[in-house]
């Protein structure tokens, strides 16, 4: 059964987005610190002895493999006990997470940057090299993910022994099963009181038709049966097949920025052997480079004389920007170029937002934080952009909801960068039938990002928006509220199966508007916590859109222009509406807040004009303290935005267009 | 009693003869710039803290009360010597409840008043009064040491509301004081009703206002309650405890009640305040109108101009705020001044504007020009768009005769002082630099 839903699942899952952060300021700043301290400036000392030879290791002792797992159900810790088990980290030291560096990704037990070690592991006398490709644990970076994947050979698939399979488990399931990986199910948790490992066996034999005793029960957090893990790894997943003759072909699959030694690409070897001095080109950009050093992650950088075909480690050389090595990039030696490896794409981004300071003066200061997190993600697409409200700021796109959400987590938290974020939209599309706007636009079918830019319905053939297809697995008592919640939200029921006596996991179509607010939140609360959601992109689908106006006693206000669904558009323009009304100060006049598709008026509501607004005592006592407050509220007038002779605070701008997380 | 007449009968005549002497000599000196100005006095003590009062007042164990008199007394003569004022034309005593002081503090005030300067015989000499510290002979015994207007701090005739304020009279009292007050000062008693307060319905409130109409005298003040922070009705709002009073009931109690008034003949002469048979209240009509008063007595405030500083600027002045501190200092330098702040001419004229635009009459051309002679209200706001499209909606006035709030206006003047406050500025700071090169 598992494999005929195959072609309908492809990612991983929302899952860390709802934690709360819960951090103090003052631990941000020392995670932030002891984060720099890991990339040194280079050692210059550091000699040739202590460079470990690579080519001891053949790739018959050589297995390449990731660690796949639905949130929580403890990836990184089973990842630390292999680290320790292996040497690479010291046991006695109290080893959380090693791989997560990010002081967001230890904070919401999410990985968001892929990190790598390479484990030097003795068995039956043989020395294994085995190298743990950690993967991004986030359907925003299944991008990443594939390209991590694409450089094992095997994955560890695991699930925890109380809660069962989840959306994620079942997504993360079939990317490695597209990418033809030998997958070893473990049963993680046994330990805990309610563990069920017999329940969770049967569901993987139900969804993923892998026999039960394939299943490996452990306990990463007390070391529990680990070591078969390994012994697993070394029986069950072949060693890459690669050629060490052939000319060099490496797939780029991580990039990270060291301010003194510029890019750090993270490599896997297909063919070939690469050491320092070589000089390599990248497939995608036709650049130069010469090879500075090169080494293994163990897992912190150890530099080698070479890497050899089958291998993984990391690269230097002389990359300025993280865009010169792109995820997914083929390097060759220069003067012999190889075919590329199939399946790079430059990031996509699937969520805007606008960013602005709250505070116009600490622009240069946001700008230089935005510089530096994007220098390291180039997945982040930055445009400059102004709003008459809220000043000069940005567009930036995202790949995800949850990207977005790390994003500006860490400028929170690392630059200590206060912004507005606006509500996210996502990336619309139209099929132009004016020839003019084609000329113009020298295209057919175009983005639409801004919804300034959005056409006439009477120049365009049809609108596009982009779909995704959602697996939700939950308690068979909340499916009728499931099921009312995705009919709300324009979603499509495209499969439905029980996954074991009271498990069901529901597959949607969605429109991916319908989900980048509060979707994810909703399901979490009418499932009591208990249904899981994972998406994957679904290309795009016709849609009637519509472009929203939002007027002010009749005038438009440009800042809250909207692209919704026709269906949509009602309760969407009322929701707008009655923001502004509990967000505009009373007037002199009356106000009429209407939502109006062209010159039809779809929601209104009404700002009385003030009655009375004077202060009732003003004797000798008050008079200072009441030309000391008219002053003050004369000066903040003058920084109202207009709209016709409405007088609009900031506040009311924010008010309507951030993210309504408390919804 | 003829009251206006009927000051203490020791001192009086004296006093009066004492007066015509110095007047005859102010004429016959060089015309000081305004040698008149109203008097405030503060007394700061009450016996309970109301749950809407953000005043400066202290709720104290034992008043040594001949050491505050002493000190109001030195004050009020430092201060008057101090502006060069010659002529007190009304004296007020708020507080605090000052139908707590004894008659003979007031009466002590009084005198140090018209020694230091001329306190004429028909100035207002206004008492706040509380229902259930003025007793009828007490009321008698302020009217003989000089008060000859009353204040009456009733607020509701409504006893759950009454208890919801932290008042300590009920309405009863509060009605009988009312009786008491007008035949002792009959003409000269004002009465305060508070309206917006929490859960209050308008029906309701109109029917004390109708009761009170039928017992009043020729004064009234409507209150709308202000939330003020620090106050234990600001507080339990927050809190939560309490519902907070809702603006649109409040604006229609003001409609409704001005209305009413204006029916049984009262003049709505400021914001709050209505009058009939011409009993407007001459003390407070000064602060609308910008003239010089003293404040004397812990936080009281005053505007004047001291005398040999040369300029004649006029100073926004705050006496010291605690009752023990103010009463060190004024033994020890003769007042207890804590700041003085010299107001700007621009300053000056923003206080002309925003006061007297709560007056019925607003700012006539000829009070404009006293303060500005050279920019005229026409040319302040004759230009001004935003100007232009608050005359058209009705809701201000420009002609002939000044600058005023219509009727609906009057209602929402702190608003269309938003327009009007920065529009004078512009106007001063276009017109500044010829006139920095005219003086």
């Amino acid at each position: 059964p598992g494999r005929a839903l195959r072609p309908a699942f492809r990612a991983a899952s929302r899952a860390g987005a709802l934690t709360s952060p819960r951090v103090r300021r003052a631990d941000a700043g020392s995670r932030a610190a002891s984060r720099v301290t890991r990339r040194d400036p280079p050692d210059l000392n550091r000699g040739e002895r202590e460079k470990i030879d690579m080519s001891r290791f053949s790739v018959e002792n050589t297995r390449n493999f990731s660690i796949i797992a639905h949130v929580d159900h403890g990836k990184s810790t089973l990842a630390d006990r292999l680290l320790e088990l292996t040497g690479a980290i010291d046991k006695t030291k109290n080893n959380k997470q090693v791989l997560d560096k990010l002081q967001v990704e230890r904070e919401r037990g999410i990985t968001v940057k892929a990190q790598t070690a390479s484990l030097f592991y003795n068995c039956e006398g043989k020395q294994y090299l085995l190298n743990l490709i950690d993967t991004p644990g986030h359907v925003d970076f299944s991008y990443e993910v594939s390209r991590s994947l694409s450089a094992c050979q095997g994955v560890l698939l695991v699930v925890d022994a109380n809660e069962g399979i989840q959306a994620q488990t079942v997504a993360n399931f079939f990317l490695a099963f597209e990418a033809q990986l030998s997958v070893i199910p473990v049963i993680n948790k046994i330990d805990l009181k309610n563990a069920d490992p017999e329940r969770v066996e049967k569901q993987i034999e139900k969804v993923f038709d892998i026999p039960r005793n394939e299943c490996i029960k452990i306990s990463a957090k007390l070391g529990t049966n680990v070591e078969r893990v390994l012994q697993a790894v070394i029986e069950r997943i072949p060693p890459p097949k690669v050629h060490r003759k052939n000319s060099l072909k490496a797939l780029v699959f991580d990039s990270t920025f060291d301010q003194y030694r510029g890019v750090i690409a993270n490599v896997a070897l297909f063919d070939g052997m690469v050491s320092k001095g070589d000089k390599i080109v990248s497939a995608h950009t036709k650049k130069t480079y010469e090879v500075n050093e090169v080494g293994v992650l163990n897992p912190n950088e150890q530099p080698t004389h070479k890497l050899y075909a089958g291998q993984v480690g990391y690269l230097i050389a002389g990359m300025k920007d993280v865009t010169e090595a792109q995820i997914g990039d083929t390097l060759y030696l220069h003067k012999q170029p190889v075919e590329p490896l199939p399946g790079f794409k430059s990031a996509k981004p699937m969520v805007f937002a606008g960013m602005y300071p709250i505070d116009q003066s600490e622009y240069n200061n946001l700008k230089s934080a935005v510089e530096k997190l994007t220098i390291n993600d180039s997945s982040v697409t930055v445009h400059r952009d102004s709003s008459l409200a809220l000043g000069a700021g940005w567009r930036l796109g995202f790949l995800g909801l949850l990207h977005m959400e790390v994003f500006n987590q860490r400028l929170e938290q690392e630059y200590n960068a206060s912004v507005i974020l606006t509500t996210p939209t996502v990336p619309y599309k139209a099929v132009l039938s004016s020839a003019k706007l084609i000329k113009e636009y020298r295209e057919k079918e175009i983005t639409i990002i801004n919804p300034a830019q959005f056409p006439d319905k009477s120049k365009v053939t049809e609108y596009l928006e982009p779909v995704v297809l959602g697996t939700i697995i939950t308690p068979d008592e909340y499916i009728g509220k499931v099921m009312m919640l995705c009919q709300a939200r324009r979603a499509v029921q495209k499969n439905m199966m029980y996954i074991d006596q009271n498990r069901v996991m529901l597959k949607y179509l969605f429109p991916l508007n319908e989900i980048v607010v509060d979707f994810y939140d909703s399901l979490k609360s009418l499932s009591s916590g208990y249904a899981s959601f994972d998406y994957e992109d679904a290309g795009y689908q016709t849609a009637e859109l519509v472009k929203m106006d939002i007027l002010l006693n009749g005038n438009i206000v440009e800042e809250l222009v909207t692209i919704v669904h026709k269906d949509k558009a009602h309760s969407v323009g009322k929701v707008i509406c009655e923001r502004l009304k509990d967000s505009l100060p009373r007037q002199l006049f009356e106000i009429a807040i209407q939502a109006a598709i062209g010159s039809k008026i779809i929601a209104r509501e009404t700002v009385k004009a003030y009655r009375k607004n004077v202060l009732a005592k003003c004797y000798g006592g008050d008079i200072t303290r009441k030309m000391k407050l008219l002053k003050r509220q004369a000066e903040g007038k003058k920084k109202l935005r207009k709209i016709g002779n409405i007088e609009v605070p900031k506040d009311a701008f924010i008010k309507v267009l951030r993210t309504q997380s408390d919804k | 009693v003829a009251l206006p007449g009927a000051r203490a009968r020791g001192w009086a005549a004296a006093a009066a003869a004492r007066a015509a002497q110095r007047r005859r000599r102010a004429e016959g000196a060089r015309g000081p710039p305004s040698p008149r100005a109203a008097l405030y006095v503060h007394w700061p003590y009450c016996e309970k803290r109301c749950s809407y009062c953000n005043f400066n007042k202290y709720i104290p164990r034992g008043v040594e009360e001949a050491a505050v008199r002493s000190c109001l007394v030195t004050e009020a003569q430092t201060l008057l010597r101090l502006s060069g004022v010659r002529r007190v034309e009304s004296v007020f005593f708020g507080g605090g409840t000052p139908s707590l002081a004894s008659p003979s503090t007031v009466a002590a005030v009084l005198e140090a008043v018209d020694q230091a300067a001329h306190l004429p015989a028909d100035s207002e000499v206004t008492l706040e009064a509380n229902p259930t510290s003025a007793p009828s002979s007490r009321l008698a015994a302020f009217g003989a040491a000089g008060v000859n207007r009353l204040s009456i701090g009733l607020q509701s005739l409504d006893d759950t509301e009454l208890q919801l304020l932290g008042r300590t009279h009920s309405s009863r009292d509060a009605l009988q004081t009312l009786a008491e007050a007008r035949r002792l000062f009959p003409g000269r008693v004002s009465v305060d009703l508070m309206l917006g307060l929490p859960a209050q319905q308008v029906g309701p409130w109109l029917r004390q206002l109708r009761t009170l109409l039928g017992c009043c005298d020729d004064h009234i003040s409507l209150y709308q309650l202000t939330l003020e922070r620090g106050t234990e009705l600001f507080t339990q709002v927050q809190r939560g405890t309490l519902s907070a009073p809702d603006p649109e009931l409040a604006a229609e109690m003001y409609q409704e009640g001005r209305a009413l008034l204006r029916d049984a003949g009262f003049r709505q002469y400021e914001v709050s305040n209505f009058a009939r048979n011409g009993a407007l209240s001459t003390h407070n009509w000064t602060y609308w109108q910008c003239g010089q008063y003293l404040g004397v007595g812990p936080g009281a405030h005053g505007r004047f101009a001291p005398q040999g500083a040369g300029d004649h600027t006029r100073e926004a002045r705050i006496q010291t705020l605690e009752p023990d501190n103010w009463m060190k200092e004024v033994m020890l330098f003769g007042h207890g001044t804590r700041r003085r702040i010299p107001l700007s001419k621009l300053e000056l004229l923003e206080e002309v504007l925003a006061m007297g635009l709560r007056t019925d009459v607003g700012i006539t051309h000829q009070h404009w020009q006293q303060f500005e002679p050279q920019l005229s209200l026409w040319d302040v706001f004759g230009a001004s768009q935003e100007v232009k499209a608050l005359l058209v909606q009705g809701i201000l006035l420009l002609d002939h005769r000044g600058l005023r709030c219509s009727w609906e206006g009057l209602a929402v003047l702190d608003s269309l002082l938003l327009t009007l406050l920065p529009r004078l500025q512009d106007a001063w700071q276009q017109r500044a630099p010829s006139l920095v090169q005219g003086e």
